[in-house]
């Protein structure tokens, strides 16, 4: 149970003056419960990727399955591959059309012809994952603030009961406790066992939460591994356009003068490092005395 | 910095309410009248003033209080705060977009609340907008860049050369005959910016210029803010990210629409503390910082920018 | 939809042509004189006459004349309704009788006439979007209105309005676009059932356009207040339009060949 790319290819404008090659032979696998990051530079198809996942965008060579069916435009099954993966657009508060909240996340599981006697206890679910209440139910979606929008939107994703979750770029535009509070969300989400797939600019949150990273550059697939190993080859081979967390960056400077040092995104494990070096290496420089 | 540079832009008491937050109760007196003890309201004629406690519906309070703050020539100031503690109230001061509901606000000396000052206002302060996209006007870049002069009444010749200057300094003369839909939203601001220096303002402020951009695009902007520093311009900078502020001369913090703190940068991170009483947050950067600065004796830079730690930590092994 | 985008809306093509290079006010004008012409013609002969100076102006703006004629496409169904009407409701020498329909002599010459005289209106306009930028004919239609302003013509406010919303429309097709896709994924059916399920489908789309563009047109006031503006008055321009003599020789030449072709149409008809 997982969705598979293999090979995917896509360009845009095909035998027109404008054909771009958005994506190259890239392939990946996520299962339920795990969570895969997808990283690049801006322009690099990571959306591009992204819609492919859940039957926006269809192959021009190459497969994309989802638990076993293949995404294909005349598939019968199309609309279970969409109900299965949830897709959550970069700023989602963008597409909030309804009267109130409750009609607003009711909209996914209407259109899946989920009965409506769950679908209220489905909305509920939905919008307290995320956070808020069922008080929120009769408020205009277009009231809230911002980070309420947010929120909303992605709880209307939610009530689909989606297996799978693919989000680009959630944390756009949210200051550090919204960015916060979204990644905790995907961590419960995955540890409820849903398959998570993160498009983001944010090194420092696919670093620190993916099971693996999928890094793609101008279409083609880079690097697929584990954050440490992702880590390992950024540092060696640094990706132009895709800059490395400050901690990350600080301690592949300190690898550089010291092969000892940890490649690192924690910067707990980075100062006890640097705490004990130092002590190691200046040991009349007491800790903590003045 | 120098204490006796000039002042771009003076509040003196500055309170603020939304119109939709006041209680609609009309103060006691005709218009006309220009209540006594308020002489530091000059330009104002005409115009009972009212307390703004009175008037603030009951759960709401005022967007700003008491908010005094002088903008010097030369610095790059520093706005700091969470959503909701008045930064972006209080930017929209500078340029005389609002004026205050009480005490007053002057900027190179002009009060902002004579319509008479408006236009010579903002030909000495422009401002960049969160949004790239809902801030550019033309359909082609030079022509964006040219829409303040344009608006300026400048003559076609100096639109001409100062547009050049502005899209080189913003890093887009490359990019001057393009459609503006085809750039990035970091392009986008660069060229808000461009548009900002053809008017050639001695001001400028940037209302959270970098929320809704790519960390490309965040560097690119930045390093433009920086070059503009060093060439003099005086620059208002309104953010919530700690890692942006690291090469201002001053920093303000705002909450809940007051003054909570001002001083230099060293001195706003000697304070992280109280960063998350102020709503700041600090970036794991800071934190190692500060834990090394406090806990241990090892040398760190006054400030903690990355290049900085670097230097400091690889010194050290 | 992207693609839209890049037909660069308005047709406007780019070259090195004579017609590119005229003011924009000499080429409106020209289209105002060029229609009343050809709405004037009658005999075949002139417009044979109209259709070569189509097919001139063509090669004069190293323009393709596939893609000149490709810009009549929209107006088609147009041209056939209106042929159609005049071919089976004009009365007058009767040529064929169908049961109770009749088709005169007159109808058939009528069709033919109006029907060309529609495609070739849309074709020498076409001529004017196909050589101008979007923003050279805003300006052309300000400058040509501006001396109405006196009068309370918002010559520049139409101008500016043009300006911004040929600017955005790009943006809005992206956005249109993205949020259409949103909704897909949230399981909304465009492509399914009636067509008055087919539009209700459309409402979570329409919404949040109709939110995003008033949200930008407040933010983007107060962008442009910020920058000084204050309407039309003034405003200079970075590259403000030039009257040429080159444009006063092309008004000429145009105003003297419909003349001829006018008097021709007379001469041929006596």
């Amino acid at each position: 149970m997982s969705i598979t790319v293999n090979g995917l290819s896509h360009t845009y404008h095909p035998g027109t003056p404008l054909e771009t090659l958005a994506l190259d032979d890239v392939s990946l696998e996520c299962g339920r419960g795990e969570w895969l990051s997808v990283v690049g530079h801006t322009g690099s198809g990571k959306s591009t990727l992204a819609q492919h996942l859940n039957g926006i965008l269809f192959p021009e060579r190459g497969t994309v399955s989802v638990d076993g069916m293949e995404v294909r435009e005349k598939s019968p099954r199309l609309r279970d591959v969409r109900r299965a993966v949830g897709l959550v657009f970069q700023y989602p508060e963008q597409q909030l059309f309804a009267e109130n909240v409750l009609e607003e996340i009711s909209f996914a599981p209407r259109n899946w012809g989920i009965p409506e006697e769950r679908i209220a206890a489905l909305a509920s679910s939905a919008l307290s994952l995320t956070g808020l209440d069922e008080t929120y139910f009769p408020r205009s979606p277009f009231h809230l603030s911002g980070g309420e929008k947010r929120k909303v939107a992605i709880a209307s994703v939610l009530s689909g009961e989606p297996s799978y979750l693919v989000l680009d770029e959630p944390t756009a535009g949210l200051d550090s406790w919204s960015r916060r509070e979204l990644v905790s969300l995907l961590v419960r989400l995955k540890g409820e066992g849903l398959g998570i797939v993160l498009v983001t600019h944010d090194l420092d949150i696919a670093l620190q939460h993916s099971d693996s990273i999928l890094m793609l550059d101008r279409g083609r697939c880079v690097i697929m591994d584990t954050p440490g190993k992702v880590m390992e080859h950024l540092h060696e081979h640094p990706a132009p356009g895709l800059h490395l967390p400050e901690i990350a960056a600080l301690s592949a400077s300190l690898r550089n003068a010291d092969p000892c040092a940890p490649l690192t995104w924690d910067w707990k494990e980075l100062k006890r490092w640097v705490v004990k070096r130092a002590l190691a290496a200046h040991p009349h420089l007491p800790g903590g005395d003045s | 910095m120098k204490t006796d540079s000039k002042t771009v832009c003076e509040l003196r008491d500055v309170t603020y309410v939304y119109p939709g937050e006041a209680s609609g109760r009309v103060p006691g007196g005709t218009p006309g009248r220009v209540p006594g003890g308020t002489s530091g309201s000059g330009g104002i004629s005409g115009q009972t003033i009212p307390e703004a406690s009175e008037t603030v519906r009951p759960g709401t309070r005022p967007a700003l209080s008491g908010v005094t703050l002088r903008v010097r020539e030369g610095e790059w100031l520093a706005l700091l705060g969470s959503n909701g503690s008045g930064k972006s109230t209080l930017a929209k001061h500078l340029n005389a977009l609002l004026t205050p509901t009480q005490g007053d606000c002057t900027v190179f000396g002009l009060p902002t609340n004579d319509p008479l000052n408006v236009f010579a206002i903002r030909s000495a302060v422009s401002m960049v907008f969160q949004n790239p996209e809902n801030q550019i006007v033309g359909t082609v870049v030079e022509e964006d860049a040219a829409f303040g002069p344009e608006n300026q009444g400048i003559p076609t010749e100096e639109i001409g050369r100062r547009v050049e200057n502005a899209l080189r300094a913003a890093g887009l003369l490359a990019k001057r005959k393009k459609p503006t839909y085809t750039l990035s939203g970091g392009e986008k601001q660069r060229l808000a910016v461009a548009g900002a220096l053809a008017m050639d303002t001695p001001c400028l402020v940037l209302d959270e210029p970098t929320a809704m951009l790519d960390p490309q695009g965040r560097r690119e902007l930045l390093d433009v803010l920086r070059s503009l520093h060093e060439g003099g311009k005086t620059i208002v900078s309104i953010t919530h990210r700690l890692e942006e502020i690291l090469h201002c001369d001053r920093a303000v913090v705002l909450v809940e629409g007051r003054i909570a703190w001002e001083g230099s940068i060293p001195g706003l991170f000697t304070h992280s503390d109280s960063f998350r009483k102020w709503g700041l947050d600090a970036p794991p950067l800071v934190s190692l910082w500060k834990e090394l600065r406090t806990e241990t004796n090892l040398p760190m830079p006054e400030v903690p920018t990355l290049s900085g730690m670097t230097d400091s930590l690889c010194r050290l092994l | 939809m992207k693609f839209l985008n890049h037909l660069t809306f308005g047709q406007y093509v780019p070259a090195d042509s004579l017609v590119h290079r005229l003011d924009p006010r000499c080429k409106i004008l020209a289209v105002l004189v060029v229609l009343t012409g050809i709405f004037l013609a009658r005999h075949i002969l002139v417009f044979a006459a109209w259709g070569g100076l189509l097919f001139s102006l063509a090669m004069l703006s190293h323009l393709p004349f596939r893609l000149v004629l490709r810009s009549a496409k929209p107006v088609l169904i147009l041209v056939f309704f209106t042929a159609f009407i005049h071919v089976f409701f004009t009365d007058g020498t009767p040529l064929l009788e169908i049961g109770f329909i009749t088709i005169t002599r007159e109808g058939v010459s009528g069709a033919v006439y109006m029907g060309l005289r529609l495609l070739f209106l849309v074709l020498f306009a076409s001529f004017l979007t196909l050589t101008t930028k979007p923003m050279e004919l805003a300006d052309g239609l300000e400058r040509l209105f501006s001396p109405f302003a006196r009068f309370g013509f918002p010559a520049h406010e139409l101008a500016m309005m043009m300006t911004i919303a040929l600017r955005f429309i790009p943006t809005l097709l992206d956005e249109t676009d993205r949020i259409m896709k949103a909704q897909l994924a949230r399981g909304a059916a465009f492509d399914r059932g009636n067509l008055w399920k087919r539009l209700k489908a459309f409402l979570p789309v329409l919404i949040p356009l109709f939110v995003i563009v008033f949200q930008r047109a407040e933010d983007l006031a107060t962008a442009m207040e910020a920058r000084c503006y204050r309407g039309g008055e003034g405003r200079t321009r970075m590259h403000p339009l030039v009257w040429r003599t080159g444009d006063t020789l092309g008004a000429l030449f145009v105003l003297a060949v419909v003349a001829g072709l006018i008097a021709g149409d007379r001469s041929f008809l006596s």
